[in-house]
């Protein structure tokens, strides 16, 4: 039976679209699979999505209930990674804060790529002068100190989840638009978007229906390796107490007020910036394997 | 933190023409004034209780108002600005109460000397870090060099700050403590590049010298850590695409000793675009190092715009941007000319 | 550059047997390691800041004053005495005869006219504690003058309580300045302002060395001060903004003091036999402001109800302890007319029941704005926690504490948590913000806490006004005192808390003053 799919999937004559597909996915499961580094990462993030969608199962406390009279507890059979300094359980905190973790990182990825996905593709389809306007945009956005660019929009904005994603967005899409504009370039060109513009397909049509299409594979893959660093910088933002608002279990805000105890109540801030490292790694060490198997290229 | 764009410098495609260029990088700078000018006034917060305070008389408060031009529209206040500039006027910082010229001044050099110094050593483990690790691509050398690379890049910075602190300094007592230098030692050493490193033996001060390298090797250390994860990742990549070079294989069927395949051969060749990297690097620490800053107490750029920016003291802010924005724009300008001096088909 | 050599010798001894690890500060200077940054003047016509404040306190005399020896007893500091007219609205100040400023000129009648001038036609934000005298750039060289070298005459522009004006009169506003040096460096008539806003013309037992802001401030003994001079050659304040960082460096000896400790923090040290902690009342009130635009907010069943959800003295045992002690009036407690009755705690079931009675049976929800600083963002959490319990669901709206003040000026916040210190050691001063708002409209000029809650109250106005007014101490106590329990009783203002301020010293210092306001703390008799 699995050979049977096996064999499928491997088809050298693949009978449709769908099975042709398939089976690239496949061939590059078989190669990320080879790659160990690469199966760690993919299980990091699938433990973390495990982790976000059982989190009220996981979490032995609720991560916002106050005991004022069990604060700052070390780790215990009760407490599995100790309490913080309003008595909150720190484990209980930290599953919750997956699902912040995930969200930040699902949010700025839906904002980056479309519209990297639009200022690049409009800027190498139509030349000319969008393309230097464009262009020209972006170039100021790349010129910006990027965490500082995010600290004043954060701080223009007010502190807050979606804004603190907003402000992570506005400091990422320029490669992205950079990556689609030189990705459409390549394919502005080629005889099959000759053939659709005889064929009288409009400006838009194109854009959404040849060319966002192929531009998609590479942006996807840039986009898993800065999820790591979205991760991290939203993090910073936290730390700096602009990212989402208390109660919320924010992982790099429970590192900022965990600062202060650092020295008696090491754990405070030890976890949560473990949990941050934890799920930062997962990512990059998926990312650079899929990167191996996607692009070979930078092999 | 994180990784800075690869790309073949800003302005790479634009080199040729030269007039072209200057606008080029005007335009760029007008936008950078611009987006901070705009976002400073949109701060909820305001600038005349910033300097007047909360108890202030009405009228007190009214004139502060005027005299910081904010009854005019925003426009008119950033041409203002903007003229001011041009004369070399910063404007004066509320925090400190100082020309913003003379802060930036006092607070670019310690970010300058955290940054090149984490740089220098970045750079001097990452590229033969890559190199090893490209050399023995897929066996253990090159699995051991790019997970440690890998922490490197997904710790974050101010948490691995924080923890070296408590273990390094209050638990094993190796390490100076935040900040520069022991307070005592403040103010011995005369002003001449604002880095205490230069600054220190020029005075004959070996003492305060100590002290302040005491003081920076944590910081310093923790940013180089990251410098090098990221050198040494991008040189084993450039390292792999040169070492399937066909001339590689000329090389070696020549006979040509392997340590000068790689070190020489490919590794020169490979120099041009990890200059690019390098100066990239450089200069994602010298903004990246605002997290540093708040955790070791640096009295650098970066605290000093993040500071400023809380405290609404727009003056400061914009100021230290234009700084960083300068500093990138000049370190792109920089590779881009490096790129056409070292790379042998543009000379 | 003798300073130079001194400072150098003193590192030098230091820096012998040490190696980085352990070290200690030199003998005759004291270390402290403070949260500096918010000094943005030195000038005491303009410093209205809490280390600021501290600062002119130990380089400036003042014309009334609270001796380091006894910070809650206002006695004459430059002024040898005063006398009152029958009428109440003349002053005449008689100054001490000797003294001298660091610069080595004599200080007379003359300088201490010229201060209070300087600071009216000045008219930075701390002139309004003058000017509320009557006085103005117009009139004040009338009402204030010099009759000769000793003799100095303040005219009032109303028959005011004494103790009153002479509380204002020991506020840094009433900081003598060198006449003859700051017109030396005075520039296109700005008295000098532009000079000593990083500089010192005073006659206190410290004059100032340097101030780098953000690092660092260096003072120096002034040998000829009238009490004798200070045992320590230097003092310095050193700006190191993380308390975790402050420990620290005092449990390495690089610090004799740390001034920021978070109570978990001091909890740390205790056991420490090198490090000893004291504990110095303040008079900061913490409140919750309830803006009275929001109907539900204005309801005064909401109003007690929130009174009893909140909890005091679980915090003030837990993560405040040591540092915080419950206290519900608007004046602080341990000086004249002080309301200590504490009738609230937290009650769960009596705020459920106030609520169901206002018609809120099942809460309803609100926003609470809180400086994102310790104490204040564990104080917003808790609170959240407690009202929660009776169904009212509070959001957390964080920000720099200039951020909550720009919104709560505007009147744009639901509830605000923040602290309130008093300006001078008067009543009035707390009643002035608390219990006074002649002027309710969105566009009124000032803008008492009173006003910023929107709280709308001719009546205890009155009552204030005619407070400051009464001259007869024990009846202006018995008013004030009555002034609190209406406000305690019911007002859009949850006072929960008065600070108490602990510091951590190495065991060998001795003799920090540390008094019950920001500008009563002494350095002159630390010893080491």
């Amino acid at each position: 039976m699995i050979a049977g799919w096996h064999d499928w999937l491997l088809a050298d004559t693949p009978r449709s679209r769908g099975q042709a597909r398939l089976g690239r996915l496949y061939i590059s499961w078989l190669a990320l699979r080879r790659n160990p580094l690469a199966v760690i990462g993919l299980a990091i993030v699938l433990l973390l999505l495990l982790m976000a969608a059982l989190a009220p199962l996981l979490a032995t406390h609720s991560p916002i209930a106050q005991d004022l009279t069990n604060r700052l507890q070390p780790p215990s059979a009760a407490h599995w990674l100790g309490t913080d300094e309003l008595g909150r359980d720190i484990w209980s905190r930290i599953v919750h804060g997956s699902r912040l973790t995930l969200l930040i990182v699902v949010l700025v990825a839906l904002t980056v790529g479309p519209f990297g996905l639009v200022i690049g593709t409009l800027a190498g389809y139509l030349g000319g002068w969008v393309d230097t306007l464009l262009m020209r945009l972006t170039d100021i956005f790349l010129a910006f100190p990027r965490l500082i660019l995010a600290l004043a929009f954060v701080a223009a904005l007010g502190p807050g989840i979606e804004n603190a994603v907003l402000a992570i967005a506005i400091t990422l899409w320029p490669p992205y638009a950079r990556l689609a504009r030189a990705e459409t370039l390549t394919i502005r060109g080629s005889d099959f978007i000759a053939a659709a513009q005889m064929q009288g397909a409009s400006t838009p049509r194109i854009i959404v229906g040849h060319i966002a299409p192929l531009c998609l594979s590479s942006l996807i893959v840039r986009l898993t390796l800065d999820m790591a660093g979205i991760i991290l910088t939203a993090a910073g933002l936290g730390f700096l107490g602009l990212g989402a608002q208390p109660p919320l279990p924010e992982w790099g805000a429970m590192i900022s007020s965990g600062r202060g105890y650092v020295l008696d109540q090491w754990w405070l801030a030890a976890m949560p910036g473990l949990a941050i490292f934890i799920v930062s790694l997962g990512f990059n060490l998926l990312g650079d394997g899929l990167r191996d198997v996607l692009d070979p290229k930078q092999r | 933190m994180t990784a800075a764009p690869v790309s073949g410098g800003l302005w790479g495609r634009r080199l040729a023409g030269g007039a072209g260029f200057l606008t080029s990088i005007l335009l760029t700078f007008f936008g950078l004034l611009a987006v901070t000018f705009v976002i400073g006034r949109v701060v909820p917060i305001d600038p005349v209780l910033a300097i007047v305070g909360d108890r202030a008389l009405p009228e007190v408060y009214e004139r502060v108002r005027l005299e910081l031009g904010l009854d005019k529209p925003l426009w008119h206040q950033f041409a203002i600005y903007l003229g001011k500039i041009f004369e070399g006027d910063f404007g004066t910082s509320v925090l400190t109460s100082r020309p913003v010229l003379d802060d930036l001044l006092r607070f670019f050099p310690a970010t300058i000397e955290l940054a090149t110094l984490a740089t220098l050593v970045g750079t001097l483990l990452g590229v033969p870090a890559g190199v090893v690790s490209a050399v023995h691509a897929g066996r253990w050398p090159d699995h051991v060099i790019r997970i440690v690379g890998l922490i490197g890049y997904s710790a974050p910075v101010f948490w691995l700050g924080l923890m070296a602190l408590v273990v390094f300094y209050a638990k094993l007592g190796w390490v100076a403590g935040p900040g520069r230098l022991d307070l005592f030692y403040d103010g011995l050493v005369p002003t001449v590049t604002g880095m205490m490193l230069i600054d220190a033996p020029l005075a004959g001060e070996w003492e305060v010298f100590r002290n302040a390298v005491d003081h920076i090797i944590l910081p310093a250390g923790i940013l180089a850590y990251f410098s090098m994860a990221y050198i040494s990742r991008m040189t084993r990549s450039l390292m792999l695409g040169e070492l399937s070079q066909e001339y590689i294989l000329t090389a070696r069927i020549k006979g040509v000793p392997e340590w000068r395949v790689i070190w020489r051969h490919a590794l020169g060749n490979a120099m041009v675009p990890l200059v690019t990297v390098v100066a990239l690097s450089y200069g994602s620490l010298l903004e990246g190092a605002v997290l540093t800053e708040t955790v070791f107490a640096w009295p650098g750029l970066g605290r000093y715009i993040t500071e400023s920016l809380f405290n609404v003291d727009m003056n400061a802010v914009l100021g230290g941007t234009i700084v960083v924005g300068c500093v990138f724009i000049g370190l792109n300008v920089l590779s881009d000319l490096l790129y056409r001096l070292l790379d042998p088909r543009t000379r | 550059m003798r300073h130079k050599i001194a400072w150098l010798a003193g590192v030098a001894v230091v820096a012998l047997g040490v190696g980085g690890a352990l070290a200690a500060t030199p003998a005759d200077t004291f270390v402290m390691a403070k949260q500096i940054d918010d000094i943005i003047t030195l000038d005491p016509a303009e410093v209205f800041e809490f280390t600021g404040g501290e600062v002119i306190a130990n380089v400036y005399d003042r014309i009334m004053t609270f001796e380091a020896e006894d910070t809650e007893t206002l006695v004459p500091g430059v002024a040898e005495s005063y006398a009152v007219s029958d009428d109440g609205r003349t002053i005449t100040l008689k100054i001490r005869q000797g003294l001298t400023f660091h610069s080595g000129n004599p200080l007379t009648a003359q300088d201490v006219a010229y201060s209070l001038q300087r600071v009216v036609k000045l008219d930075k934000t701390p002139a309004f504690i003058l000017t509320q005298l009557g006085w103005d750039g117009s009139n004040v060289d009338e009402m204030i003058k010099a009759i000769d070298e000793s003799t100095v005459e303040l005219k009032l522009g109303e028959d005011f309580a004494p103790t009153f004006v002479l509380n204002c009169l020991s506020a840094g506003v009433g900081s003598v300045v060198d006449m003859k040096l700051v017109q030396e460096h005075e520039k296109d008539g700005d008295m000098g302002y532009g000079w000593l806003k990083s500089a010192s013309a005073g006659s206190g037992p410290f004059s100032l060395r340097t101030w780098n802001p953000n690092e660092a401030v260096l003072l120096e003994a002034n040998p000829d001060y009238r009490h004798g001079a200070p045992a320590m050659k230097r003092v310095a304040l050193r700006h190191v903004p993380e308390p975790a960082a402050q420990r620290l460096l005092l449990e390495k000896g690089d610090i004799d003091m740390a001034r920021n400790l978070s109570a978990d923090q001091i909890q740390g040290l205790e056991g420490n036999a090198e490090i000893a902690i004291d504990t110095h009342p303040k008079a900061d009130v913490w409140y919750l402001g309830l803006n009275q635009k929001d109907e539900r907010l204005a309801n005064p069943k909401v109003r007690q109800a929130i009174r009893w959800l909140i909890d005091y003295h679980g915090m003030a045992d837990s993560f405040l302890k040591g540092q915080f002690k419950v206290h519900q009036s608007f004046w602080p407690s341990g000086f004249f007319a002080s309301l200590t009755d504490t009738p609230f705690r937290l009650d769960v079931e009596k705020g459920k029941a106030l609520l169901a009675e206002a018609g809120y049976p099942d809460g309803f929800e609100v926003t609470l704005d809180a400086s994102n600083a310790y104490p204040s963002a564990d104080i917003a959490q808790s609170i959240q926690a407690t009202m929660g319990q009776a169904g009212i669901k509070v959001s957390i709206i964080p920000g720099e504490q200039k951020q909550v003040i720009t919104k709560y000026r505007a009147r744009q916040h639901q509830i605000v948590a923040l602290y309130w210190s008093p300006d001078y050691m008067d009543p009035h001063s707390n009643a002035d913000s608390f219990a006074r708002n002649p002027d309710n409209s969105d566009d009124a000029k000032s803008k008492p806490l009173a006003w910023r809650n929107a709280w709308e109250i001719p009546e205890i106005t009155a009552l204030t006004d005619a407070a400051v007014r009464e001259r007869d101490a024990e009846k202006r106590k018995e008013m004030y005192l009555d002034l609190q329990r209406r406000l305690q009783e019911d007002s859009p203002f949850v006072i929960m808390f008065q600070n108490l301020n602990q510091t951590a010293r190495r065991s060998n210092v001795q003799g920090f003053v540390s008094g019950p306001t920001f500008d009563t703390v002494y350095y002159r008799l630390v010893q080491k």
